[in-house]
């Protein structure tokens, strides 16, 4: 059985986006990682940024200082 | 052999480029293809590239580089991108066909109106023609920045001024410059360039693409899979993945990532220094020879490293089989898919036999082509 517990994620325009969001994370040593869109978000494909729902504040921070766009932040169990 | 064809393509690649192709082809999966390890992979590989080239390129960011297969394929989506039925284009004698053809195409189909300013007969053009020939209906200017058969190098920045104050959009051609001189978009006021990366970029054929400036507004060539919006039936609109529908070429890509690396650890300038030493020994070495007729201006600032030429009444195609045969020097003869160049050349029945040089080129490779070209004079 796959367990889920609730989640923080990001979705983005592009996966151009998400990857130098990805990069962005790594280097300030943010939380979270890549993973595929949640179909609850969108059944159509893509990748998206899983995290907690508390590391919200300075992922949406990186993603303002770094001019990354964000299409979307949901919380879900995944 | 001595290889002076690189305006063709570079023969010789940095070793970093092909143990990248070989490095991408045994660990990348399909980029933008799911979340796996080597989906992803791929994915990072190639923002990696497109963050490298938008600063070498000065493109202000990473998402507005596409990758295409050549200039070719990004010229004719930024064409057919941008021009619509009954709009006006300005372009130049110096163009490839790669530009020509489909702005014949859009004249034909389309009812597009072309105008083309003359090249003068060293191959230069006359700047203020740009201003004279717009019309109301005019919707860019599209520019070689440097001719493929003259080596003659284009100011870019004064015909962007000219399309920035009638409201144009500005395509450049950067073929032959990208990686042998300094390009920057910002600087020149560029809103599209494009580029191929196995030329001065010496990386893998099949590689290549454009530099979008933010706000250009591009209608995709082909439309198809991109790993997002499936349920979607319009291609998604965000760049780079509403021009790059279907598998891009990652280990292409990986193995032009490692050409810019190669070209900024030796400094472009240094580069282009030394192909422009290599030009310029094998323009004096030619120049006086009896019978020899060289193309283009070498009065210029700045050139990109190449030498066109014809030797006494002889067919080009004859010169350069008797280089390649009794020389081993590879050189290209003909048209040079630049067919309104040589007509304004006057060089339109023989053609013409290009040298062409890279920073892997010797100055005795210099040297023996000088000396092949003296023998063949006589």
């Amino acid at each position: 059985m796959m367990e889920k517990s609730l989640k923080l994620i990001i979705t983005f325009p592009s996966t151009t986006q998400a990857i130098a969001f990805e990069k962005a994370c790594l280097a300030n040593k943010l939380p979270g990682r890549l993973i595929p869109l949640p179909r609850e978000i969108d059944s159509g494909c893509g990748m998206a940024w899983c995290a907690l729902p508390q590391d919200r504040k300075e992922l949406e921070q990186i993603a303002q200082s770094e001019g990354i766009k964000i299409s979307g932040v949901y919380q879900l169990f995944f | 052999m001595i290889y002076l064809d690189n305006a063709a393509t570079t023969l010789h690649k940095p070793a970093q480029v092909i143990d990248a192709v070989v490095e991408a082809m045994n660990t990348l999966g399909n980029s933008d293809r799911g979340v796996n390890s080597r989906s992803l992979k791929a994915s990072r590989t190639l923002y990696e590239a497109r963050a490298k080239i938008a600063d070498l390129f000065g493109c202000l960011r990473a998402d507005h580089v596409i990758f295409t297969q050549n200039s070719t394929e990004a010229l004719n989506i930024a064409i057919n991108g941008t021009i619509l039925s009954g709009d006006h284009v300005i372009s130049t004698d110096l163009e490839h066909n790669s530009v020509l053809r489909p702005l014949y195409r859009l004249e034909t189909e389309k009812n597009v109106e072309l105008s083309f300013v003359s090249a003068d007969s060293k191959g230069n053009l006359s700047l203020e023609s740009f201003e004279k020939l717009i019309k109301s209906n005019t919707k860019a200017i599209i520019c070689n920045h440097a001719s493929n058969l003259t080596g003659n190098i284009v100011n870019l920045s004064k015909i962007s001024r000219i399309a920035r104050r009638h409201g144009l959009i500005f395509i450049v051609d950067a073929s032959q410059t990208a990686g042998c001189i300094p390009l920057n978009m910002k600087e020149i006021g560029g809103d599209i360039i494009c580029f191929t990366g196995h030329k001065g970029l010496m990386g893998p054929q099949g590689t290549g693409g454009l530099c979008i400036r933010e706000g250009i507004d591009i209608k995709p060539l082909k439309v198809g899979g991109t790993g997002v919006k499936s349920y979607s039936s319009m291609q998604p609109q965000d760049y780079p993945t509403r021009l790059e529908a279907g598998t891009l070429n990652s280990h292409g890509i990986a193995g032009l990532s490692a050409a810019i690396d190669f070209i900024q650890s030796i400094g472009i300038n240094f580069i282009s220094e030394k192909e422009t030493k290599l030009m310029n020994n094998f323009y004096e070495g030619v120049k006086d020879i009896k019978g020899v007729k060289i193309y283009g201006d070498f009065s210029l600032d700045q050139r990109v490293a190449i030498v066109a030429l014809n030797i006494n009444d002889y067919d080009s195609s004859a010169v350069s089989d008797i280089l390649s045969q009794k020389y081993n020097i590879s050189t290209r003869p003909g048209a040079h898919c630049a067919p309104r160049m040589h007509k304004a050349l006057g060089t339109e029945s023989r053609g013409a036999v290009r040298f062409s040089f890279s920073w892997f080129n010797t100055y005795e490779d210099v040297d023996r082509a000088v000396q092949a070209v003296r023998e063949i004079a006589l």
